[in-house]
């Protein structure tokens, strides 16, 4: 127990003051219902610089756990099935990309049987042997770049941001009760892997014992609005990520994943999900498995037809259609309205309803309004005229429009120099979010990450 | 609303690519997004947007200057029929102002949206609200008797040469409209300097020198000798240009930018306080009269408030860090008191301080950005050790 008191001994807190929480209606009532998905899926996709050599073929039968397809270029990172039953479609898309590997389940859920160990006992090559080869290797990822991590490599430290600051995020107190073993084998085996320190990074209101009380870690203590929650931001006012540094994270049901792994033996692809959106009639969590399909979710549980389904949230997630299924990485499904409507004058309008970190719409007037917010752009793309913006919800010390504009002249050095290994495509969610010029941020910071990706390889 | 929408839908197709009107494609796209905020959503990245664009930002600058503009046009014609000895009502006063001042509106939004709109079209881009802007600060910044034809020759240079031969909205160094404002001043100085020309129609025996000119007088002299009060000068009746006499006037439109976070307060004060530092240091080692003027008159004489709200603001042509905005605007402040003050043959400071700053921006961006930089090496070297 010493290791936890002194992490509890020093729980310094890490204030910070930029970001936004932005209000929207339809979080997830804490209450969980099973779900029987029979469709199943994973998506290449979801792994970004993943480039998929199939293992399986259409028929074919597996169980959870055996392989589906790995990893051309790092053939040693295998990509397993979530479930048991058998192959129904293997989806490409333009230029025969490789989009979904379909399971139909036999709702039998048998598993391949990997052996329960105690990381204790073994050596780090064993432990990443075993998290290889129950595809539960691909859960642990890496900065830079935001990609699984290479098991060739050992990294300075492992990141877990322990609650999720965005919009309608899960709550990780309420998914984490009643996994604290699995949750606390999963940090063990993570501090074999690293040879610096497994920051376990909580909230300031967190009260989950699970994650006060772990274990051969060190607690790191946050406040403030989003994007205090994304793993890049805890990163960089912890131990921030110089050149040539390597940092893994993983996110809390990854780690009960690779805990279930050495308790249990096996793959157990179990995850808790929330529903949240204002388009959903009951938002609630569910329990369901990675790729699964959210069809018998959202069934009958939606309010519109002319809807947006998310998987992951509002700034970040992934748009998806209602019979296809949760990404490998994500906690949550976001059902929020389209916004393909014109408005008539629409920017001259007051706008009592329209939320802006600005104040240029009356909103201003009731800032504890929760909204309905659609996917309407509200305007057109423009070359960038608005400054100091997007420093009030980046809370780095990076300069984002420099950043931004490094990347788009494609300046490596720059790039490095401003601090492009430190970030992740959702730190700059927000920016893209209230951008005046409409830009697809996101998209910019992961050419440039791609860009330094290819050009350090 | 729908018969609008249905008319637009239905002949909307003709303008785009292969339909019969396909040249004036940006010229439908800006009517059309000006009436109706386009359908477009999201497909990449984040899913929502805040409710703010450019057409947003862009007009409430526009209703920023709107109490500058109106006591303007008042201003205008009550200095017209006070050089004249003559009393007239409100309404006259303001019908007077009007006739003067609304056709050098029209004139510089109609050349520069022309130019805007043609180039958008050859460009194959959306028309940029920029001008929408820099129309109405053009008006604002020029005295009341200008000749129309010198504001359209002005407006051109301030938008070709000044925006779009660097791109356009956004890449544009110096601010267009202080750029048709310094054009003017060096193409035409006799229409836009000297005694003559603050008042509209002026009568001839009226004296109708500017508070900046008569401080200027003071360099040889004993005392400035000014004619109106420090207040009267704070509420703008004055004579001068259109829209930069009345201080107050000004002020409201700041609270308006600041408040909505349209404009940069940061810039702002910052003006502010290096005019207010360079007034003191000239205070304090005063050698003429101009320069024991006290500091606290270079906030409300000339053009200082104008440009410290709308022109230093304008985020294209300033600093683009929060650091770098500091250190941008007291210059600003500091050189327009120091131009004004010790070189009178440019009584304007502001509109060339700011200018000079504009061309320096970017080397104070450089630089803070630099700091930024050595930080993230400084981090790395404990590491390789």
């Amino acid at each position: 127990m010493r290791q936890s008191e002194i992490s509890n001994i020093m729980p310094k807190t890490i204030k910070l003051t930029k970001g936004l929480n932005i209000r929207l209606k339809g979080s997830a009532e804490k209450k969980i219902s099973g779900l029987s998905s029979q469709q199943f899926a994973i998506k290449p996709t979801d792994f970004t610089g993943v480039f998929p050599r199939l293992q399986v073929k259409e028929g074919d039968g597996v169980k959870a756990g055996s392989p589906l397809f790995i990893d051309k270029y790092r053939e040693n990172i295998i990509f397993t099935s979530p479930v048991s039953g058998t192959i129904t479609e293997i989806k490409r898309g333009d230029k025969r990309l490789l989009l979904e590997v379909r399971i139909e389940s036999d709702g039998k859920y048998e598993a391949i049987d990997f052996g329960k160990a105690d990381p204790a006992s073994m050596t780090r090559q064993e432990i990443a042997e075993k998290l290889l080869q129950s595809g539960v290797w691909t859960v642990i990822r890496q900065r830079p770049y935001a990609v699984i991590a290479n098991p060739e490599q050992t990294p300075k430290a492992v990141h877990i941001s322990a609650f999720d600051t965005a919009p309608l995020a899960p709550d990780y107190d309420f998914i984490v009760s009643g996994q604290g073993t699995y949750f606390q084998t999963g940090l063990d085996v993570l501090s074999r892997l690293s040879d610096g320190k497994v920051h376990l990074n909580v909230s300031k209101q967190t009260a989950a014992k699970e994650f006060l009380g772990a274990r051969n870690v060190t607690i790191n203590t946050f406040s403030g609005p989003h994007p205090a929650g994304n793993v890049g931001v805890q990163i960089h006012h912890i131990d921030p990520i110089n050149k040539g540094d390597v940092v893994w994270f993983a996110g809390v049901q990854d780690v009960i994943t690779i805990g279930r792994l050495f308790m249990e033996g096996i793959y157990d692809s179990s995850v808790t999900a929330a529903l949240a959106g204002s388009e959903v009639t009951r938002p609630q969590y569910y329990k369901t498995r990675r790729g699964a399909s959210i069809s018998t979710m959202v069934k009958g549980n939606v309010n519109d037809e002319n809807v947006r389904y998310i998987s992951g949230n509002v700034l970040t997630g992934k748009q998806i259609r209602p019979d296809n299924f949760l990404g490998f990485y994500d906690s949550m499904v976001t059902v929020i309205p389209e916004g393909n409507y014109h408005e008539f004058l629409g920017w001259a309008l007051p706008g009592f309803g329209k939320f802006s970190t600005s104040r240029a719409f009356f909103s201003w007037i009731n800032p504890s309004k929760e909204y309905r917010l659609d996917t309407n752009l509200h305007g057109g793309e423009r070359a960038y005229v608005m400054t100091g913006q997007f420093e009030k919800v980046l809370p780095m010390d990076i300069y984002p429009l420099q950043l931004i504009k490094a990347i788009l002249t494609e300046d490596i050095d720059l790039m490095e120099n401003l601090g492009i290994y430190e970030v992740e495509p959702e730190d700059f969610a927000l920016c893209e979010f209230m951008d005046t010029s409409k830009t697809e941020i996101q998209t910019i910071i992961r050419k440039g990450l791609e860009i330094m990706r290819k050009e350090m390889s | 609303m729908k018969a609008l929408r249905k008319q637009l839908d239905k002949i909307k197709p003709q303008f785009q690519k292969g339909g019969k009107f396909e040249k004036l494609h940006s010229t439908f796209d800006a009517f059309e997004t000006f009436l109706f905020v386009p359908d477009k959503t999201t497909s990449h990245g984040s899913h929502i947007r805040d409710s703010i664009d450019m057409k947003r930002t862009m007009s409430l600058v526009v209703i920023a200057m709107i109490p500058a503009l109106l006591f303007g046009i008042w201003n205008v014609g009550h200095q017209h029929f006070l050089s004249h000895g003559e009393t007239v009502a409100f309404w006259d006063k303001v019908l007077y102002g009007l006739w003067k001042v609304l056709p050098i509106i029209v004139v510089s939004y109609v050349t520069g949206l022309a130019i805007e709109f043609a180039f958008a079209q050859i460009r194959h881009h959306e028309v940029n609200e920029g001008f929408l802007v820099s129309g109405m600060l053009i008006p604002l910044v020029v005295p009341p008797d200008i000749p129309l034809w010198m504001v359209s020759v002005a407006t051109a240079f301030a938008v070709i040469i000044g925006k779009e031969v660097f791109g356009g909205t956004g890449m544009n160094i110096l601010n267009p409209a202080l750029t048709a404002r310094a054009f003017l001043f060096f193409a035409y100085p006799a229409q836009i300097s000297g005694d003559k020309v603050w008042i509209a129609e002026k009568a001839d025996a009226f004296s109708g020198a500017t508070p900046l000119a008569e401080a200027a007088a003071g360099i040889g002299a004993e005392t400035v000798n000014f004619t109106h009060s420090f207040m009267e000068m704070f509420i703008g009746t004055i004579p001068g240009s259109i829209g930069e006499t009345s201080t107050l006037a000004i002020l409201i439109g700041a609270v308006i930018l600041a408040f909505t976070g349209v404009g940069s307060l940061r810039i702002m004060v910052s003006v502010a306080l290096g005019g207010i530092f360079m007034g003191g240091l000239l205070n304090l080692a005063s050698v003429n009269a101009y320069m024991d003027v006290p500091f606290y008159y270079h906030l409300v004489m000339g053009g200082f408030a104008f440009g410290m709200v709308f022109m230093a603001t304008d985020p294209v042509t300033a600093s683009q860090t929060n650091k770098g905005k500091i250190i941008y605007g007291f210059l600003i402040g500091v050189m327009a008191v120091l131009i004004r003050v010790l070189n009178p043959a440019y009584p304007e400071g502001m509109m060339l301080a700011i200018l000079l700053m504009n061309v320096f921006a970017p080397l104070i961006d450089h630089y803070v950005v630099e700091a930024n930089i050595k930080r993230r090496l400084k981090r790395m070297k404990p590491a390789k050790a």
